[in-house]
């Protein structure tokens, strides 16, 4: 019973913070009600089991994603309400075509609950060994029969990462930068010299 | 009792409602690229759901590279939304078509 109440409470928290997401006015709003969706889907995820992807959800999306969403939002300083002017004008079709893609996708569930359609049998090579948790399983594949994949996800973020700095990384002419090059290549015989002054003489440098 | 049927019912709305944003804010990139977020969501979701149903890791593994994917396209789209805006002084992609050089 609580596991059904549960399920309701996040299903309906995860869409209307959804739909909140895209109606909002101030995008600052947008990223707040998409970090909630994003918390109750991961909620929606642990009720299922899948302990690991639901904390991934969590600390990749709420902790790096929307912070970095956030970040843009606030550092760029845009005039948002002159972006909102196609909205009406786009509402009906928009509401049109979304209607048409979600009654078609029901309808394609409804097939599938009406017994045309069953769930494959897995070959059970990738299933939860018996006693371990969900974070010990996923590890065990990950690094063993997943692990060229994993690599892959590592090189695809590698140059994601190599990417947004690229992209943002900008010389500015009216600063002065660290000559690493000059400051190496200074010796000690030619920046220090050692002189005997008379008494009272000063020492021309 | 809650079947799978549920989850894929949640995650579709998720995803009409993603596609719904693409439609409403066609001139914001910001919330278009929130839009996508709100598109991977449900198809992890998806995933993860078919997976524990199936009793099968896979799917959870798979959800785990669409989130990599994810994060590093949320960090080029920003990326080059942040380079857009200083060149522009404004975010419109109707006239996105003059970053050709």
């Amino acid at each position: 019973m609580i596991h059904v109440i549960a399920f309701y409470l996040f299903a309906v928290m995860t869409i209307a913070s959804g739909a909140i997401t895209i109606l909002s006015r101030n995008p600052v709003h947008s990223v707040l009600w998409l970090i909630l969706a994003f918390f109750n889907a991961a909620g929606l995820m642990i009720l299922v089991g899948a302990e690991f992807i639901a904390m991934l959800l969590v600390i990749v999306y709420v902790g790096a994603v929307a912070v970095l969403f956030l970040f843009v939002v606030m550092m760029l300083d845009i005039d948002f309400a002159e972006l909102r002017a196609g909205f009406v004008k786009y509402f009906p079709f928009g509401t049109l075509v979304a209607l048409v893609l979600l009654a078609e996708m029901v309808l394609g569930i409804g097939a599938y609950k009406a017994g045309a359609i069953q769930l494959g049998t897995p070959d059970g090579t990738a299933a939860t060994p018996a006693g371990t948790t969900n974070i010990e399983a996923i590890g065990g594949l990950l690094y063993s029969r997943y692990l060229f994949l994993f690599e892959a996800a590592g090189i695809i973020l590698l140059v994601a990462m190599i990417g947004a700095i690229v992209l943002t990384h900008r010389q500015r002419g009216d600063t002065r930068g660290q000559k690493v090059s000059k400051q190496i290549a200074r010796r000690p015989e030619e920046a220090t010299f050692n002189v005997k002054p008379e008494v009272g003489k000063g020492v021309q440098l | 009792m809650i079947g799978v049927e549920h989850y894929v019912v949640v995650s579709s709305i998720l995803f009409v409602l993603g596609v719904l944003g693409i439609f409403l804010n066609r001139k914001n990139v910001i919330v278009l690229l929130m839009a996508i977020e709100l598109i991977l969501l449900a198809v992890n979701l998806n995933l993860v759901a078919f997976s524990a149903f199936l009793g099968d890791l896979t799917g959870q593994i798979f959800a785990m590279f669409v989130l990599t994917v994810a994060a590093g396209e949320a960090a080029v789209g920003l990326a080059i939304l942040v380079i857009y805006f200083r060149g522009r002084g404004s975010i419109a992609v109707d006239d996105v078509n003059r970053m050709k050089g």
